[in-house]
């Protein structure tokens, strides 16, 4: 009852209003939700975040704003509505304008194929991941348009790298879905969730928990990592080195909208993350399937997200080389071994060979890559040549 | 190999790290070295200067007013701040000695740099620097350009703020003093 509770209001709220506009209420309630419920997740995140930041640094966070600090986002708001909007005189002004707008758009846009409980998918496409992805692309063009719009070199720098960055680390991350995708054998996010629903004994059919899907949600996060430009890959807008790269001449709003598609992206990314590896919204133990399935989603999503703030706590920022190399030379890779890996689990049957078979091409890989990688990096003492 | 030799080793290890860090946070107060700051304060170093202020003696901050107008700190002044403008009339200083005194007294609080030369140079000790830093106004314009009344601060406050100098000070004055009452003594039992 209680798991159903936001599609029985729907259709209890479709039911008073007339046939004619039926279809366009229908649309409206189930977009509306999801455009506030998202933005109120990223108010919630950026307070977690810095509180979380700060807590790991030994600090105490924003503390000031209301009770523990936890209006400090409307703060933030107010003080990002109140700003003035300035705009480079040599700035391409309809552009400039635009790549917020455009930015915010794609980052909305994804919601609409996960699953954040039974039964509650904006539109279940045949090719939900395909779509996905498709749009997720398009968040690298408003990047570029703020780049390259902004007229200064910096903004420039921080375009391009985000590009070279974002269409790097696409790569595993399309591979380590496909995975996935060949395990459950359909492109679909309400398929794929349904695949991992039901339980081995105890423990749940999700993917993470096989040997290949272990493997592929540890490089699908870092890739989602990269993909999102959260720290430790937040080369883009490193602060240290071009300022704040591509969004060095917004202001005001403008800066808060990319700062929203951004944390848009990042939850959009945890949901494909969710529904491909960690069961969508099933729930993690027999005995605890009573809980409403959309709990247990979002339960999942705070999880990730917490995650994202640890690593952004812990890593410092990679150096351009560092970044590619750990692309193409140990990523893609590693994610193309996920593949076979998971294609030897489709056809072995059920048995612990294929467990054996999978997890030895996920462990000779990664020792291999692994070597590979650490012998190429011998940091040894620098030694200094002076003249005599 | 041990286990964080290996590629990802490093990374769990410094994960931890911060987890050991995030979670001790709440547990031990002496993580957090914070000084919540309107509501606790460090105390403020004796050495510590941030703007010079005018010392009078006794409870009259106009009779008791130290300084002379001989104009020494404001030709001295590196961002000319001060500006002041010397009296007609003249009244007594701590020694009896008639003296000008300043009609007008103003730092433009704004344009000072904080570097006490109007300090080292003032041969009255009439100048000295305070440590209060909690010099915000909403008013940029009169409320940053501090006037004799407001720049006046009484000799305790200096005592209290600065003792060991201000006790050499002190000494010194008192010396002064004793020299001129010497001097006037025997002229009255002649």
């Amino acid at each position: 009852m209680l798991d159903q509770a936001f599609v029985l209001l729907k259709h209890w709220l479709l039911g008073y209003t007339p046939g004619v506009i039926q279809p366009a209420i229908s649309i409206l309630l189930t977009i509306v939700p999801i455009l506030l419920i998202f933005p109120v997740l990223f108010a919630v995140t950026t307070v977690l975040e810095r509180k979380g930041l700060g807590r790991i640094q030994n600090r105490y966070g924003p503390n000031r704003v209301g009770f523990y600090g936890i209006l400090q986002p409307m703060a933030d708001a107010l003080k990002s509505l109140t700003k003035e909007d300035i705009v480079p005189t040599s700035a391409d002004h309809t552009i400039h304008f635009l790549a917020p707008l455009v930015l915010l758009a794609v980052a909305f846009l994804p919601y609409a194929v996960l699953p954040m409980g039974r039964n509650m998918i904006a539109a279940n496409l045949d090719a939900g991941v395909l779509f996905f992805f498709a749009i997720g692309a398009i968040s690298e063009l408003s990047v570029f348009m703020a780049g390259w719009s902004s007229r200064n070199k910096y903004s420039l720098l921080g375009a391009m790298r985000a590009v070279a960055q974002m269409i790097s680390y696409e790569v595993p991350l399309l591979l380590s879905s496909i995975a996935v995708i060949m395990a459950a054998g359909s492109l679909s996010t309400v398929e794929i969730v349904a695949k991992q629903a039901g339980f081995w004994g105890i423990f749940p059919r999700w993917y993470v928990l096989t040997p290949w899907g272990f493997a592929g949600f540890i490089l699908f996060m870092i890739a989602a990592t990269a993909e999102t430009n959260r720290s430790p890959f937040d080369l883009p807008e490193g602060e240290s080195e071009i300022i704040a790269g591509y969004y060095i001449e917004y202001s005001g709003f403008k800066f808060a909208l990319f700062f929203l598609g951004e944390y848009l992206g990042m939850f959009a990314i945890s949901g494909l993350g969710i529904t491909l590896f960690l069961g969508g919204w099933s729930a993690p133990l027999p005995f605890l399937t009573w809980v409403p399935s959309w709990i247990w989603f979002f339960a999942k999503l705070l999880g990730l997200i917490i995650g994202f703030i640890w690593v952004r706590g812990t890593l410092p920022r990679l150096r351009m080389d560092q970044l590619m190399n750990f692309a193409w030379k140990f990523m893609l890779p590693m994610a193309l071994v996920v593949v076979v890996s998971a294609g030897a689990w489709r056809f072995l049957g059920q048995g612990v060979m294929r467990w054996l078979v999978s997890m030895g091409f996920i462990l000779v890989a990664y020792v291999l890559l692994a070597r590979g990688v650490e012998s190429r990096n011998k940091i040894a003492k620098r030694a200094y040549r002076f003249a005599e | 190999m041990r286990a964080e030799e290996m590629l990802g080793g490093g990374i769990v290890k410094g994960l931890a790290e911060t987890a050991r860090n995030f979670l001790g946070s709440f547990v031990d107060k002496e993580r957090l070295v914070t000084v919540q700051y309107p509501e606790e304060r460090l105390p403020v170093a004796e050495a510590a200067r941030n703007f010079p202020f005018l010392i009078y003696d006794g409870t009259d901050p106009e009779q008791g007013l130290r300084c002379v107008a001989c104009q020494i700190c404001e030709k001295e002044c590196p961002p000319r701040c001060i500006t002041i403008e010397k009296s007609k009339d003249k009244k007594p200083d701590f020694v009896g000695k008639q003296q000008f005194y300043p009609a007008v007294f103003d730092i433009d609080v704004s344009v000072c740099m904080s570097c006490q030369i109007c300090v080292e140079v003032c041969p009255f000790d009439a100048i000295r620097m305070d440590n209060n830093f909690e010099l915000s106004t909403t008013d940029r314009f009169g409320g940053l350009l501090w006037t004799k009344e407001k720049l006046a601060m009484p000799n305790e406050h200096y005592l209290a703020i600065h003792p060991t100098e201000a006790a050499e000070v002190e000494a010194r004055r008192a010396e002064e003093r004793a020299q001129a009452e010497a001097k006037k003594q025997p002229a009255v039992t002649e």
